[in-house]
C-alpha cells in the first residue's frame, strides 16, 4: 500500500524537478538572446556628447544638430521672444516645467543656463510619439497657426503646439514640454551637446 | 495505372497521404449554402502564398542597411528584370492581405461565426489579425523612407509611453537606426512568417474539427444520414468548393493585378508619397499617417487627448475582438434570424470603422478630424461594451432546421 502510493508521488516530484531544471536551462540560454538586442557597443559609444557652434546663429533664427541619432535645436531668441514667454504662463500645461526633462540649471522661464539666457536648446523630439516639431516662430498671422499665436513650435504628426521655450500648451497630445539635453558651453561660441562637466 | 496506384500504397503505408486528403478535402462536408462572403478564407491563404514567394525574391535584392535599404528597393524597381512587378505583387499583396481578411472578419460577424462551439478558430484567426499587424509594420520599415522611418518611430514611441527601457531594446539603438532595420527584417523574413503559417495550419485544424458555420447559422452536423452518417446539408469540398474557390480567385486576380498594373500606389494610400524620400532622422514629413488598413486605431489614438489613455484604447480597440464569443448573447448565430437592434449595432459598428480609417488618412489640425473621431470611438466601443445587453434583448426569428 505504501509503496503503491509513493510510486506515484515520486514520478511527480521527478516530473516537477525536470519541468523545474528545463525552465531554468531555458530561462539561462533565452537570456543572451534577450540581452543581444539592447544597444550594441558600438551604439553605445556613438551615444557620446557632441560639439556645437552657436556663436553664426542670426537673432529668430535656429540650427539642428544630431546627438544620439536625435535633433538638437539650437535657437538664438530674439528679447521680442525673450518677452513673450512670461505672458503665455495661463496657456500652458506645465509652465515651471516641474514634470518636465530638463537640466537643473534649464529648469527656469527660459529654459536655458544663466549663461547664455536666450540660447535655447532643446531636443526636437514630440514628447507625444516622437516626430519632430516644425518652426513656427513667427507671431500671428504669418506663422500660418492664426491671428493669436504668440510663436513657437508645432509637432505635424497630432497637433501639439509649444512655446519658444519648449513648453507645450493646454489641451494638446504630447503630455510634457520639450525635452532639454545635458549640454555645457566649451568657449563663448562652442558649447557641448550630451555632457554638462565642464572640460569634459 | 497500376503503377500509380502501388505507389500510392507504398507510401499511405508510411504517410497517411489518402486519408488527409480525405479528411481535409474529398471527404470534408461543408454546409451547401456557401455564399460570395465564403471566398475569403482561401484567398486569405492564396494571398499568403504570393506574399511568401515574392517576399523570397525581394530578398535576393534588398539590401538590410541603413545605407543601401532605400537604393536596392530603387535597383529593384529599375535595374533587376521584372524587379518592379515582383515589388508590386508584395506591396499590393500587403494592401489586399488586408482587404481579404477584413471582410473574412466581417463574415464572421454578419453569421456569427466566432460562436460557440467556433471561439477557438475565432481566437487563432484574431492571433493570426495581429500576426499580420506586426508583420505588416516591420516590413513597413524596410524601404527606409521617410514614412517608413517615421511610422515605426510613432508607433516605437507608443511602446517608450508605457516603457522606456522596452523601447530601447526593441530599437536597438537610442533612435530607430540601422540597428532596428536590420532586426525588424530578421522579425518580418522569418520569425512573423513562421508564426503565421502555423497558426494558419492551427485555425484550419480547428475550422475542420467542428466544421464550418454558414450563412443560416445551422449546425449541419445535428441532421446526418442514418446510414453514411454524412450530414444532410453538407456536400465534400472538393470539388464543390474547390471550383467555387477557383472562381474567387479569378475575380481575385482581376482585382489585383488590376491594382499592380494601373495603380500600385493607389493614390498615395498602398504606398506613400512620403516613402519616395529616403528616411531622415532629424526631418519629420509634414504629415504622416499610417497605411489606410491601421488608420482606424491611429484614428483612436489621436482622438484621446492623453497620450497613456490613447496608446491603451487603441490596444483595446484591437484586443476586444478576442472577447466577441462571449460578448454575444443572442440566441442565434446568423444576422438573418437577428432581430433590428444586432443590424443597427453591427451597420452603425462598421459605419464607425469606415469613418475612423478615413480620419486616420486626415491632417489632425483639420478641425472636425478629432471630435468625429472621438464619437466614432464610442460608437466603435459601444457595439462590444453594449453587446451582452442588445443581443439579449433583440427580438430573433426561429432559425431553421434544415438548410433550404
Amino acid at each position: 500500500m505504501s509503496e503503491a502510493q509513493s510510486v506515484p508521488g515520486r514520478r511527480r516530484f521527478l516530473v516537477g524537478a525536470t519541468v523545474t531544471i528545463g525552465a531554468v536551462g531555458v530561462a539561462a540560454i533565452g537570456t543572451p538572446f534577450v540581452l543581444s538586442m539592447l544597444p550594441s557597443a558600438r551604439a553605445r559609444a556613438a551615444g557620446g556628447p557632441v560639439e556645437a557652434d552657436f556663436s553664426k546663429i542670426e537673432p529668430g533664427m535656429m540650427i539642428t544638430q544630431e546627438w544620439r541619432g536625435q535633433p538638437i535645436w539650437l535657437v538664438n531668441r530674439t528679447p521680442e521672444m525673450m518677452a513673450q514667454l512670461a505672458k503665455n504662463t495661463g496657456l500652458l500645461s506645465d509652465p515651471d516645467s516641474s514634470d518636465s526633462e530638463q537640466p537643473e540649471y534649464c529648469k527656469n522661464i527660459n529654459r536655458a543656463t544663466t549663461e547664455h539666457p536666450n540660447l535655447f536648446v532643446a531636443v526636437g523630439i514630440c514628447t507625444h510619439l516622437g516626430c519632430s516639431p516644425v518652426d513656427k516662430m513667427k507671431v500671428g498671422e504669418g506663422s500660418g497657426m492664426g491671428s493669436d499665436w504668440p510663436g513657437g513650435f508645432f509637432c505635424p504628426c497630432h497637433g501639439s503646439k509649444y512655446d519658444m521655450s519648449g513648453r507645450v500648451f493646454k489641451g494638446m497630445p504630447a503630455p510634457l514640454n520639450l525635452r532639454i539635453p545635458p549640454y555645457s558651453f566649451l568657449s563663448s561660441a562652442r558649447l557641448l551637446v550630451g555632457s554638462d562637466k565642464k572640460g569634459a | 495505372m497500376k503503377a500509380t496506384s502501388r505507389l500510392l500504397d507504398w507510401i499511405d503505408a508510411r504517410f497517411p497521404l489518402t486519408s488527409v486528403w480525405k479528411e481535409h478535402l474529398s471527404e470534408y462536408y461543408a454546409p451547401k449554402n456557401f455564399n460570395f462572403w465564403y471566398y475569403f478564407g482561401s484567398l486569405a491563404m492564396l494571398v499568403l502564398v504570393i506574399q511568401i514567394v515574392t517576399g523570397i525574391f525581394l530578398t535576393m535584392n534588398y539590401k538590410p542597411d541603413a545605407r543601401f535599404a532605400f537604393a536596392s528597393i530603387e535597383y529593384i524597381m529599375r535595374d533587376v528584370d521584372y524587379g518592379w512587378l515582383i515589388r508590386y505583387m508584395h506591396s499590393t499583396g500587403a494592401s489586399m492581405f488586408f482587404v481579404v481578411v477584413y471582410l473574412h472578419m466581417m463574415r464572421g460577424l454578419m453569421y456569427g461565426s466566432y460562436r460557440k462551439p467556433r471561439e477557438l478558430i475565432w481566437i487563432l484567426g484574431m492571433a493570426i489579425y495581429l500576426c499580420l499587424m506586426a508583420e505588416a509594420f516591420f516590413g513597413y520599415l524596410l524601404p527606409w523612407g521617410q514614412m517608413s522611418y517615421w511610422g515605426a518611430q510613432v508607433i516605437v514611441s507608443l511602446v517608450d509611453a508605457i516603457s522606456p527601457p522596452v523601447a530601447l531594446w526593441i530599437r536597438g539603438d537610442y533612435v530607430i537606426g540601422d540597428a532596428t532595420l536590420n532586426r525588424f527584417f530578421a522579425f518580418h523574413v522569418i520569425a512573423l512568417p513562421l508564426v503565421l503559417v502555423i497558426l494558419v495550419f492551427m485555425h484550419i485544424v480547428a475550422l475542420h474539427e467542428v466544421g464550418s458555420n454558414n450563412p443560416d447559422g445551422i449546425e449541419i452536423k445535428e441532421k446526418k444520414d442514418p446510414v453514411t452518417g454524412i450530414p444532410l446539408d453538407g456536400i465534400p469540398f472538393h470539388p464543390y468548393y474547390t471550383v467555387k474557390d477557383i472562381m474567387g480567385v479569378v475575380g481575385f486576380l482581376a482585382v489585383y493585378l488590376g491594382i499592380i498594373f494601373f495603380a500600385p500606389e493607389m493614390g498615395g494610400y498602398f504606398l506613400e508619397d512620403n516613402n519616395f524620400i529616403p528616411a531622415d532622422p532629424l526631418k519629420t514629413p509634414l504629415h504622416i499617417s499610417p497605411v489606410w488598413y491601421f488608420t482606424p486605431f491611429y484614428a483612436i489614438l489621436r482622438a484621446i487627448p492623453q497620450k497613456q489613455l490613447g496608446v491603451l484604447a487603441m490596444g483595446v480597440a484591437v484586443v476586444i475582438f478576442f472577447l466577441l464569443p462571449w460578448l454575444d448573447r443572442g440566441l442565434v448565430k446568423s444576422i438573418r434570424y437577428r432581430g433590428n437592434l444586432f443590424k443597427a449595432a453591427l451597420g452603425l459598428f462598421v459605419l464607425a470603422f469606415l469613418i475612423l480609417g478615413y480620419m486616420g488618412t486626415q491632417d489632425p489640425s483639420l478641425w472636425y478630424v478629432n471630435p468625429v473621431s472621438r464619437v466614432c470611438a464610442l460608437v466603435y466601443f459601444g457595439f462590444f461594451v453594449l453587446m451582452p445587453i442588445y443581443t439579449r434583448l433583440d427580438k430573433t426569428k426561429p432559425v431553421p432546421e434544415r438548410v433550404v
